[in-house]
């Protein structure tokens, strides 16, 4: 194979789509800093504090989870465990047909997005519909969202004029106030019509059960006003011990994210509407998902799942800001995505496993990562594994490094490649290696002239 | 259900057993993450300021309020009928002001006048709760959100307020109008929940 997948893609990309991902990553980079950088002193005390805090929820699941529940579980809630994706699906399914809902309005959940929920319940004629306006866009385009937190930023405004103008949703108008209007419009009236709303969680306190969701637009508020019934996807390493560990995460989260100082809406959901509100779930569900993420805990790992979706490190990422998300293959693009979407993937993870490899360890993200996760470690780590799992993707445009191995290894053999070492000044570039063709495709090829060190060396000692 | 409950949990104690220490619990102030440098003095002069560097609104009486509101053409409303007696003399007959919330007809309310549960200095937040908002809907749906509150209900900061959510199972913090940047990172205020959002300030609460 020529290239990693990762550089294949890249290469295809269109240079309005490089453009727009690059421009609107780097406009995250730029306002996550101001936030960050003029609101505190010492933002990255902040972060290695937030670092500290998922890390112990993490490796103390084992108290928080049943905690959790029994929290949930007298506040009305009801909790169900789910294994994997399809059990998720399938726990959804089963809250709708015993109320016979048929209609869902949803908003983002990574989760959701992770064990395939809409495609799962469309097939079981149930209605599932994205709030979250560059998720519906995606939705009507049948794209995939290429950002954890800006989902459409590979998309240009006339691209989603047409989709809006093909969708019936008014004529072509590419003015972004015109197209957030007619989705309000649009969707207020599925909202009411809708039998289910599901969110997310961004976090979870196990001391009061709350669960803390945060949007911007206002669509979990508005699903969780219109609907009888909430059913909430969480991952189970969504967990924090305390109310007060949220004033840390919530402050981090939104200035990480999108250089807010806070989100506009911040809910608490404790449990169904309180007696006497008129509107809002009269019944709510919490389904915690595992879906492999019990084996990244017990991996060497586990501290991706200390992650909080901002989505900072995306938009440092000098390979995300050239190849867009969708060059991930995955939910999960990125550097987080590199490391958590071969580990999510579980037995299939050498499929995955050139993701690891599609980084420069250059450290960004782990300078920007609000929670401190040591990414280019944990992608080293993968990077191995990868190899010792003997994963054909991530071998590819690997340089032949074995016959490198061998020469070095036995002095007569590197010797004569050094005194040989000229005639590659004579090869025609078709004919050289194919790590070296890749190599200099982009760059000039220095003339030889290796083998001089020995010979000057000698001399010396005389 | 309940074998998955004890498999996921099975595996969860599994992971961690081999770990020798486990990360402790991080020794922390409550306010680690409150803005360095805002004056706490004034605190009604702090929320104002904060409210009105995301493009919310304050006003001190009610009087201002109704003409504002008349200004602007938003004449049609739902008012918490609790609130209603006590802010009806600033309304003129050109108001037609409902109190109860008919979400067969989202579209007719241009505003939602309901309680505030309390407010957050600190990032202009205005604090909303199922005990004291009348109708979900009523605060949600129309353009123009306006939350009826006092000073006292002002707490400082954001670390204040997360510890203080007591037990009612729905608090919602609205900082800010609605907005959405998703499409070209273009910022447009007012997506599904209001596009304007109002604190007013009223002498007591009856």
């Amino acid at each position: 194979m020529k290239h990693q997948p990762i550089d294949q893609y890249a290469e295809k990309i269109a240079e309005e789509k490089r453009a727009a991902v690059y421009g609107g990553s780097k406009a995250g980079y730029d306002s996550r800093k101001k936030a960050l950088f003029n609101h505190y002193t010492a933002p990255d005390d902040l972060r290695r504090l937030a670092g500290a805090l998922k890390q112990h929820a993490i490796e103390n699941l084992d108290t928080y989870l049943p905690q959790v529940e029994a929290k949930l579980t007298a506040n009305g809630a009801r909790v169900h465990w789910a294994e994997d994706a399809h059990e998720a699906c399938q726990q959804v399914l089963e809250i709708m047909r015993a109320r016979n809902a048929t209609k869902i309005v949803k908003a983002k959940t990574m989760v959701s997005e992770e064990i395939g929920l809409a495609p799962f319940l469309e097939k079981e004629g149930i209605e599932c519909l994205e709030t979250d306006l560059g998720e519906f866009i995606i939705q009507i385009a049948h794209d995939h969202p290429s950002h954890i937190v800006k989902p459409i930023i590979h998309k240009n405004r006339r691209e989603i004029a047409r989709l809006f103008e093909e969708n019936g949703l008014g004529e072509y108008n590419d003015d972004p106030e015109t197209i957030t209007r007619r989705a309000r419009q649009y969707l207020r009236h599925k909202y009411l019509a809708a039998d289910v709303g599901i969110t997310g969680a961004n976090f979870v306190s196990a001391e009061s059960g709350r669960l803390v969701v945060v949007t911007n637009e206002g669509n979990s508020r508005f699903s969780l006003a219109a609907t009888k019934v909430h059913i909430a996807l969480v991952g189970i390493e969504k967990i924090v011990p305390k109310d007060r560990d949220l004033a840390i995460l919530l402050n981090l989260l939104a200035r990480s994210g999108t250089g807010q100082q806070l989100t506009v809406y911040t809910e608490f959901i404790s449990g169904p509407r309180r007696a006497g509100q008129p509107d809002g779930p009269e019944e709510m569900h919490v389904i915690f998902v595992d879906n492999n993420r019990t084996q990244v805990l017990a991996s060497d790992c586990r501290e991706i799942l200390r992650c909080i979706r901002c989505g900072a490190c995306l938009n440092v990422c000098p390979v995300y800001r050239q190849a867009s998300g969708h060059a991930y293959r995955s939910v999960y693009p990125g550097p987080v995505g590199a490391v958590l979407s071969p580990l999510l993937a579980g037995s299939r993870f050498p499929e995955l496993a050139d993701l690891p490899k599609a980084s420069s360890l250059c450290g960004a993200c782990n300078e920007v990562c609000p929670v401190n996760i040591p990414i280019p470690d944990l992608l080293l780590r993968l990077r191995n594994r990868g190899k010792r799992e003997k994963s054909a993707v991530a071998a590819a445009a690997t340089p032949p490094l074995g016959s490198w191995a061998l020469a070095a290894t036995l002095p007569a053999a590197w010797k004569a490649g050094l005194a040989m070492g000229g005639l590659i000044n004579a090869v025609p570039k078709p004919l050289l290696p194919q790590a070296a063709r890749s190599w200099i495709e982009a760059r000039g090829l220095p003339l030889w002239r290796g083998g001089q060190f020995r010979k000057w060396l000698k001399r010396r000692k005389k | 259900m309940s074998n998955s409950r004890e498999r996921i949990l099975g595996r969860v104690r599994a992971s961690l057993a081999p770990l020798k220490l486990r990360a402790a619990y991080p020794d922390f102030a409550d306010n680690a993450a409150t803005m360095t440098g805002l004056p706490f003095g004034d605190i009604k002069a702090l929320f104002k300021e904060r409210l009105h560097l995301i493009d919310g609104r304050a006003f001190d009486d009610v009087t201002a309020l109704a003409a504002w509101l008349k200004a602007e053409g938003h004449t049609h409303g739902y008012c918490d009928p609790a609130l209603w007696p006590q802010l009806q003399p600033a309304f003129g007959v050109e108001f037609k002001v409902e109190t109860s919330f008919d979400r067969k007809r989202v579209d007719d309310y241009r505003f939602g006048i309901t309680r505030a549960a309390g407010a957050i200095a600190e990032t202009g937040t205005i604090i909303l709760q199922d005990a004291t908002t009348s109708t979900r809907l009523g605060a949600l749906a129309p353009w123009v959100h306006v939350a009826v509150l006092t000073t006292e209900q002002i707490l400082p900061d954001l670390a204040t307020a997360v510890t203080k959510l007591g037990d009612d199972p729905n608090t919602i913090w609205c900082t800010g109008p609605s907005k959405t940047a998703d499409v070209e990172g273009i910022l447009i205020q007012g997506v599904h929940g209001p596009g304007v959002q109002i604190a007013l300030f009223v002498p007591s609460l009856s």
